[in-house]
This record gives structure tokens, C-alpha cells and sequence, in this order.
């Protein structure tokens, strides 16, 4: 079990980082969620790899499995699936907006025709 | 246990909670007075909690009053209280200028930045890891939300870079997070002082694992060179009082930095002591570097201003690096110096765009702005103290950091970069306020097609309050420069109880073991 845990986590963490450092922004989405389930297998394990233990320490039982790192995961998994959900819709504002996925838009600060409107966007209107 | 200890982190949540509630838009009139007035009562109660703070002693708040190290704790201390002061202040500042017309350009401003409220608060009280990382968690969010404000391709293209890049440090930050609890069992931070010195010989290459890669982290945070190249493309993108604001989002990798490695991974904590020290001046002088050649080679005001704040942050981490009493003392000074002055200059950059029409905030010459002396007098100011010249805030923290850094090894290497950087700077500022201010062409045929015909009005009520925002802000690094005296006794006394480890860690410990022992 421990092999199977520890290499599981680190091809996910591989995968992950792989996908990361593509220049789309779908592939880079993927990387975070797999570097995400990454991080929650290896919090999990964190706490020592127990099964068919009890959470609470009793008089009877003969041992535990660290209630804690459940916790923490259960904290990390609410807030990257919300964070997930979050970058979706930012990736595919992005690209309804720009017309392309690519993550390194050259941004054209130097202003010319072209992207007057995007700037004038920003403008703020005058008080 | 003094519950106005939690107050900082409940009220921007309730606040939050009922602007929620006002969200449409003929309520924007009610929006505005809940959210100043709320950030009014925050600043209210964060000069109280730094006058409770005052008397030296640490205090920690056992929510549900479990006993530490099992439960969660808030630790206020002086270097908390001032965090939050610091806080309160410049949400003030920002509340009141967003309200003079950026919160119409998007429904939840306020709510948003209540919620970022609630986390950089949290994130200075808290006392234990975990939580730093919660708190870390609402106030990135927050970030996102406010970050992207108002919209715009450039803005969704640089947020989602900016997103990516937290998420990312998130994960790091979670790796960092469980294999310190694997290997100590605990993650609340005075437990994790006394525990690390003893950890055995096998164990210390995962500890010393799990505290590096909070370091990249908190340096993520902090803008520490090479993991700053978020900062200028975010920051320069997002809407001025956004960008304003975040300046105590850095603040808060620093704030990490000196807790973290200050109180856990400090001198004392044995085999594992110092662990970034070595690391930390280095990287602060080269981000001083890349800093100072930024400003240079700016060629609009925000990218300007963006980069000057990298380069503050390089300052400011060389005096962080030194992890000593004198080190912090310029540390906390420089700390409060920085985030005002940078919000200052981020909120002037947008009342100078505003009036240029087309051409932003570009280093271009153009006809002369409306209000251009009061503007050019304030970007001025803005400059000296963000440069470091005398009388304002930014002389005395530099002297502060040269002083504190004389008797380091590489003493002359750090005065060598700290001024050189400081001329570089002096030179781009001089050049981007003498193309903006001075370099005024008569307004041509061609300049003013579809740019707004600068108006040579008067100022109005409505143009006024932003000035006196920003006036406000720079009046603040002055008294910070006339009241340096007084101000850095205080910031003595902090990093004398940063110093005193024991004190805190009684503090959280301490009356837990009190509290069990009576109950049982």
C-alpha cells in the first residue's frame, strides 16, 4: 500500500507539474487539479497509513488513524474544487474575450488601433 | 480571554455578509456607507487592540476554548496589532477612493474587500499554520475577485496568470503544511517552536523539506526575486484601489517570513535554526536590483510604481533577512513606509491617467492634465518617499536598514546596492514625472481625436476627494518621517518580544494546560 500511495502521488505531482507548464490554458487547469489531488493523497497519508482503524482513541482500541490530516483534506478539497471552478470560468472568459486559450497573450500594452477598445475598458469614466 | 481578539476577523465577515445583501445597484448609495463605516469601526478597534497590546504581553484567543495545541488559536502580540492597524488604515483610504466612482464598475467591490479584510486580519492572528493557509485562502480569493474588477481582456489575461500562480503556491504551501505535521504532529506555531529543536537526526531532511517550500511560498507572497514576475503584469493590470490594497498582501509574505522563521525556524531551533537566513539577503538585494533597473526601463507609470514596489520589497527583506532585534525594528518601520507610499502612488497613477485621456498612463508627452500642479506636487512627494530622499518616510526607513545592516559580513555590498539602487531609482522617477508633468506639447489636431480634451477646470467636490485620499496617504509616510522618534521605540519594544520566543509560547501553552487541568 505504501508503494502504491507514494508512486500514485508522485505521478499525479509529475503529471501535474508537466501540464502546468504547458501554454494553453485547458492543460494548465488540468495541471492544477492533478497537483491538487497530489497534494490531498499526500495530506492524507500524512497522518500515517492506517485502515480499519477507529478516528478517536478509546480504552479498547489497539490503535488510531489520525483524525487531523482528514480534516486538513477536507479543507483542501473544498477550497480547490471552489478554486477550480473559479479558474474555469476565468480561462473561458479569457478566451471568449481574446478569442484564443493561449496563456502568454502577448498583451499589447503599447496602445494602437487594435486594442483601444480593451483599453478604453479599463478607462475609468470621468467623475 | 479577551474576546475583541476575534472581532477583527468577525466584523469583516458580517460586513461582508450584508453587503452581500445590498448587491444591487440603486443600493451602491447604502453600500458605501456600510463599507466605510464598517472599515471606520475596523480601524477604531485595531488602535484599541495595538493600546491592549501595548502592555508587552502576548494574548491568545482559544476559539471554542479548546486548549492549545489542539484547538485554534489567534495570538495577538504588537507586531499583530500594528499588522492590523496597518490594515485598517490603508482599507480606509482604499474604501474612500473606490467609492468615488471604481466600486460602480462591478457589483461587489465592497463585499470583496471585506472579505480580503477578513483574511489579511486572519492571517496576522492566527497562531497556527494551518490557519495561515485558511486566512492565506480567503484573502487570495478575495484577491481574484477584486483583481479582476471592472473586467477587460488584458484584466482576464493577467488574472488568470495571477490565479494560477496562488494556486499553485497554495498546493506548495499544503506539501509544506503536512510534511511539518508529519513529522512534529502539530502544526500550531508555539508548539512547533518548542518541537523542532528536538526532532531526531532521521527526520530533520523532510522537516527542513516542508520549510523551504513554505519559504518559496511566503517568497511567492513577497515578491522575493526569482519568484516576483507575477507582480508587475497583476498589479499594473487590475484597477487602481485594487492594486492599492494589495500592497499589504506582499506585506503579508513578509509578515509570514518574520513569524514563520522568526519564532519557529529561528536561531535556537538547533540543528534546523537559521534556516533561511543565508538565503533570504541575497535574494533581497538581487530583487533590489531587478527592482531599481525596472523603474528604470518602465515605459508607463504603473509598470513605474509596480516596480518600485518590488524594489521596496527588496528593501524591505534585506532588514527581515538579518532576523535580529535591530533588523526588525527597520523591518516593521519600513513595512508601514512601503505599503502607504505604494498605495499612494498606485491611486496618483490612476487620477494621472484618468485625466490623459488615450494615452493612460504611458511615458509619452502630452498636452498638460487638468490639476496638474496639485497632481505633479503630490507625484513629487510620492517619488521622494518612495526613492528614500529626505524629509519623508523613505530616508528614515533606508537609514534604518544601513544602520541595522552595518555590522552584517556583507555590509558593504548591501550600502553599495542599497544606494546605487536608490539613484536608479531617483533617476526614473525624475524621468517619467518630467516627461508627464513638463513635456507638454500644444494640445495637436491629431492628439485629441479620441482622447478626452483635457479640461483646464477647476477642482470640483467630486475630483477633490480622491486627491485628498492620496494627499492623506503621503501626509502619512511625513508624520511616519516626523514621528519616527517615538514610532521606532515602539517598533524596538516588538521585535524585543518577537525576540522573547518563551513569552509566546507561554502565552498559547500556557494557560491551555491552566484550562485542561481545571476542567478534568
Amino acid at each position: 500500500m505504501e508503494l502504491l500511495v507514494s508512486s500514485a502521488t508522485g505521478v499525479m505531482t509529475a503529471v501535474g507539474i508537466y501540464l502546468l507548464l504547458s501554454a494553453r490554458t485547458f492543460p494548465v487547469i488540468l495541471g492544477l487539479t492533478f497537483l491538487s489531488y497530489a497534494v490531498n493523497v499526500f495530506l492524507f497519508s500524512m497522518g500515517r497509513l492506517t485502515i480499519n482503524q477507529p478516528p478517536i482513541i478509546g480504552a479498547t482500541t489497539a490503535g488510531y488513524s489520525d483524525p487531523l490530516p482528514q480534516a486538513l483534506v477536507l479543507t483542501a478539497i473544498v477550497i480547490s474544487f471552489g478554486m477550480t471552478a473559479l479558474i474555469v470560468v476565468l480561462a473561458l472568459r479569457g478566451f471568449l474575450e481574446a478569442g484564443t486559450d493561449e496563456v502568454d497573450l502577448a498583451i499589447p500594452r503599447e496602445g494602437g488601433p487594435a486594442d483601444a477598445g480593451t483599453k478604453g475598458d479599463m478607462a475609468r469614466p470621468q467623475p | 480571554m479577551n474576546h475583541w481578539i476575534v472581532v477583527p476577523t468577525v466584523l469583516p465577515a458580517m460586513t461582508a455578509a450584508l453587503l452581500l445583501i445590498l448587491a444591487l445597484p440603486h443600493h451602491l448609495k447604502h453600500q458605501r456607507v456600510v463599507s466605510i463605516g464598517a472599515t471606520v469601526l475596523m480601524l477604531a478597534l485595531a488602535i484599541g487592540l495595538l493600546m491592549l497590546a501595548g502592555d508587552g504581553a502576548p494574548r491568545a484567543y482559544f476559539l471554542g476554548n479548546w486548549p492549545a495545541p489542539f484547538g485554534i488559536v489567534l495570538v495577538l502580540d504588537r507586531l499583530s496589532a500594528i499588522m492590523l492597524l496597518l490594515t485598517a488604515a490603508l482599507a480606509l483610504a482604499v474604501v474612500i477612493y473606490a467609492s468615488t466612482g471604481w466600486d460602480t464598475r462591478g457589483r461587489h467591490f465592497h463585499a470583496l474587500m471585506q472579505f480580503q479584510l477578513l483574511g489579511v486580519n486572519g492571517a496576522f492572528l492566527t497562531g497556527d499554520l494551518f490557519n495561515l493557509f485558511v486566512f492565506f485562502e480567503v484573502m487570495l480569493i478575495a484577491s481574484y475577485g477584486l483583481m479582476l474588477h471592472g473586467g477587460g481582456a488584458v484584466r482576464l489575461k493577467a488574472g488568470f496568470h495571477y490565479v494560477a500562480i496562488n494556486l499553485i503556491a497554495s498546493t506548495l504551501f499544503l506539501f509544506g503544511v503536512g510534511l511539518i505535521y508529519a513529522i512534529t504532529g502539530t502544526l500550531n506555531m508555539a508548539d512547533l517552536a518548542g518541537k523542532v529543536a528536538a526532532v531526531s537526526a532521521d527526520d530533520q531532511a523532510l522537516l527542513k523539506t516542508g520549510a523551504m517550500l513554505l519559504f518559496v511560498v511566503f517568497a511567492t507572497k513577497a515578491a522575493l526575486v526569482p519568484l516576483h514576475w507575477w507582480l508587475p503584469s497583476a498589479y499594473a493590470a487590475t484597477s487602481a484601489p485594487a492594486a492599492a490594497m494589495f500592497m499589504i498582501m506582499t506585506k503579508v509574505g513578509a509578515y509570514a517570513i518574520i513569524r514563520v522563521y522568526g519564532l519557529i525556524f529561528g536561531a535556537d531551533a538547533g540543528p534546523l535554526g537559521a534556516l533561511v537566513a543565508p538565503i533570504v539577503i541575497p535574494a533581497a538585494l538581487v530583487t533590489l536590483v531587478v527592482g531599481a533597473v525596472g523603474v528604470l526601463a518602465s515605459r508607463s507609470l504603473s509598470d513605474l510604481v509596480c516596480f518600485s514596489v518590488i524594489a521596496s520589497m527588496g528593501n524591505l527583506l534585506i532588514a527581515v533577512g538579518l532576523f535580529d532585534g535591530v533588523g526588525t525594528t527597520a523591518a516593521l518601520y519600513y513595512i508601514i513606509h512601503s505599503t502607504l507610499t505604494g498605495a499612494a502612488l498606485f491611486l496618483l497613477v490612476d487620477l494621472i491617467s484618468q485625466r490623459r485621456g488615450k494615452l493612460m498612463d504611458r511615458l509619452e508627452p502630452a498636452p498638460a492634465i487638468a490639476n496638474e500642479t496639485i497632481l505633479g506636487a503630490l507625484f513629487f512627494l510620492g517619488a521622494i518617499a518612495m526613492v528614500g530622499m529626505p524629509p519623508l518616510s523613505g530616508f528614515i526607513g533606508k537609514l534604518l536598514i544601513l544602520e541595522a545592516t552595518r555590522e552584517a559580513p556583507q555590509a558593504p555590498l548591501i550600502w553599495a546596492i542599497v544606494l546605487g539602487s536608490s539613484l536608479l531609482m531617483m533617476i526614473g522617477f525624475a524621468r517619467a514625472g518630467s516627461v508627464v508633468f513638463w513635456n507638454n506639447p500644444k494640445p495637436a489636431s491629431d492628439l485629441g481625436e479620441a482622447g478626452v480634451a483635457p479640461s483646464r477646470d477647476g477642482l470640483s467636490a467630486s475630483a477633490l476627494v480622491p486627491i485628498v485620499v492620496v494627499g492623506l496617504l503621503l501626509g502619512a509616510t511625513a508624520a511616519l518621517s516626523f514621528g519616527a522618534g517615538p514610532l521606532t521605540s515602539g517598533f524596538q519594544a516588538t521585535s524585543a518580544q518577537l525576540l522573547d520566543k518563551a513569552g509566546y509560547i507561554r502565552a498559547v501553552l500556557a494557560p491551555a494546560a491552566g484550562v485542561a487541568m481545571g476542567e478534568n
